[in-house]
């Protein structure tokens, strides 16, 4: 089904007027509050994907937010993207994941996707509103995604074939296209890789192990064996390791850091909420948490600052490619993604303090048991340890700052 | 230079197919240099010729290929070449 066979030509008009990011920002608060927070425990308990989230943020057509305005999507910046998940993940920390996620490869199609069906691809996020999901990891690699495996085939009929075992697709059985590395061939060297669009029609997913876990239990990050062809064009023309420096690695570091600002939100809401209302059943006597509560204050907006700062940088970086390949570059947005996640579980940890047994208790309004184990997932998925490492080597040969 | 360079490439590089495999203007990465590898290529670098990268020449281009190593460090020998042009 096409848009135009339900529509008229008005309200397609309408359907297809770029939301500037301030409209974009009311509409996600709405969605935040009303279908996100309201589904948000289920998700988590049951496991399964954030469906009526993300349909609603398909329905307002938030799925387009980063595709440029030409192609019929809103050309908002990763900055602008980044508060709207910023605002979902302060009440579903896992439909905020899906969302950075599929941003973080429609930012690559965006700035990378030059080829006819690429284009096209970028062109149909928009009118179909598609999630995009991503399959980086490989098993027999470790989570090393600047290394893979298998590669891409040619078939007899000239289409492009590829097999690969993904440790980790998240939300795959509900994206409508992957994105997945590769070598570039089957002699390549196996960081010679390639980025390639699988689209679900013609890709099969065959899931593998399941998805029982601490946090961030809603992204169905499932294995999956991955089987996919399609017309070569789908294959980005520029090699991977660009596309990771200039684009995914920056985009990740800035959509999580934002996503995980929201999650510290939340927590820091509810340890105000505790100490006002202590506060107000004792005009008289200043409640002993206060100061922590001030303390806190001060520690989440260092977290609120870092975000800013590296979106700012980010953007800055997609204006003068100089910027996006430079050693500093690198070194601050994995920085960003190892500060922001670390800082999200100590402000966790130090609104439970505050919050007292009603943040420990598990379930009501001032639990904080899922974002707890929600923070957590944020240092190792992609592991800080895996970052830090890369950032080791990138120490050695800075020049300082 | 470029027998020189060619000898911290194959210190260093980890080529699968080893350094002889590459021409001078073919892509080291293509051939297999992880980012972890082309770190102890400049460090190798610095110590052959006895040079320092300055930091705009810090990206993954000047690295690229033994073409790309010997405009780089021509560059740093003479500052008056810019790098950028004679790699190109």
């Amino acid at each position: 089904m096409t848009a135009t066979d339900t529509v008229t030509g008005a309200d397609l008009a309408k359907a297809t007027a770029a939301l500037s990011s301030t409209q974009a920002l009311d509409i996600a608060q709405r969605i935040g509050a009303e279908v996100a927070a309201p589904a948000a425990a289920d998700v988590d308990s049951a496991a399964r994907f954030p469906h009526e989230t993300i349909d609603a943020l398909r329905e307002a057509r938030l799925l387009s937010a980063l595709v440029p305005t030409e192609f019929g999507g809103h050309g908002h910046t990763v900055t602008e993207a980044a508060r709207i998940v910023n605002e979902i993940g302060k009440h579903c920390s896992s439909a905020g994941m899906v969302l950075a996620m599929h941003h973080i490869q429609v930012a690559c199609l965006s700035r990378h996707g030059h080829t006819p069906a690429l284009a096209d691809l970028a062109r149909r996020v928009a009118t179909d509103q598609l999630l995009l999901a991503s399959a980086t990891t490989e098993a027999g690699v470790g989570g090393d995604v600047r290394t893979s495996r298998c590669a891409v085939e040619t078939r007899a009929d000239g289409e492009f074939e590829l097999e690969k075992q993904a440790m980790v697709i998240s939300y795959g059985q509900y994206a409508d296209a992957i994105f997945a590395t590769a070598r570039r061939g089957p002699d390549s060297s196996p960081n010679d890789q390639v980025l390639v669009v699988c689209d679900r029609p013609s890709t099969d997913l065959e899931p593998v192990g399941d998805w029982n876990v601490l946090g961030f239990r809603g992204t169905c990050s499932l294995g999956f064996r991955l089987r996919a062809h399609g017309s070569r064009e789908l294959i980005f023309p520029v090699a991977y390791g660009d596309i990771s420096s200039a684009t995914m690695l920056p985009a990740s570091h800035v959509l999580w850091s934002s996503l995980w600002l929201g999650m510290a939100a939340s927590a820091v809401n509810k340890a105000t909420k505790i100490v006002q209302g202590q506060a107000r059943a004792r005009p008289d006597a200043r409640p002993p948490a206060t100061m922590r509560l001030a303390e806190l204050i001060a520690t989440y907006q260092v977290l609120a600052d870092a975000v800013t700062a590296g979106a700012a940088r980010m953007e800055e970086a997609q204006i003068r490619p100089e910027v996006s390949s430079s050693v500093r570059f690198a070194l601050s947005m994995n920085s960003l993604k190892v500060t922001a996640s670390t800082m999200l579980v100590d402000i966790v940890g130090k609104a439970m303090v505050i919050c007292g047994m009603a943040g420990y208790r598990d379930g009501g309004e001032l639990s904080l048991g899922r974002v707890l184990r929600d923070a957590y997932g944020s240092m190792l998925m992609v592991n800080n340890d895996r970052i830090l490492d890369n950032n080791a080597q990138l120490a050695l040969v800075h020049r300082g700052f | 230079m470029k027998e020189r360079i060619r000898r911290v490439l194959a210190d260093q590089a980890r080529l699968p197919k080893g350094v002889d495999s590459v021409s001078d203007v073919d892509d080291l990465y293509a051939a297999g240099m992880t980012s972890h590898a082309s770190v102890g290529v400049m460090l190798g670098l610095e110590d052959e010729f006895d040079v320092e990268f300055p930091e705009e020449l810090l990206r993954k281009e000047t690295f690229e290929s033994v073409a790309a190593i010997e405009a780089a460090l021509a560059a740093i020998v003479d500052p008056a070449r810019d790098a950028t042009a004679a790699a190109q």
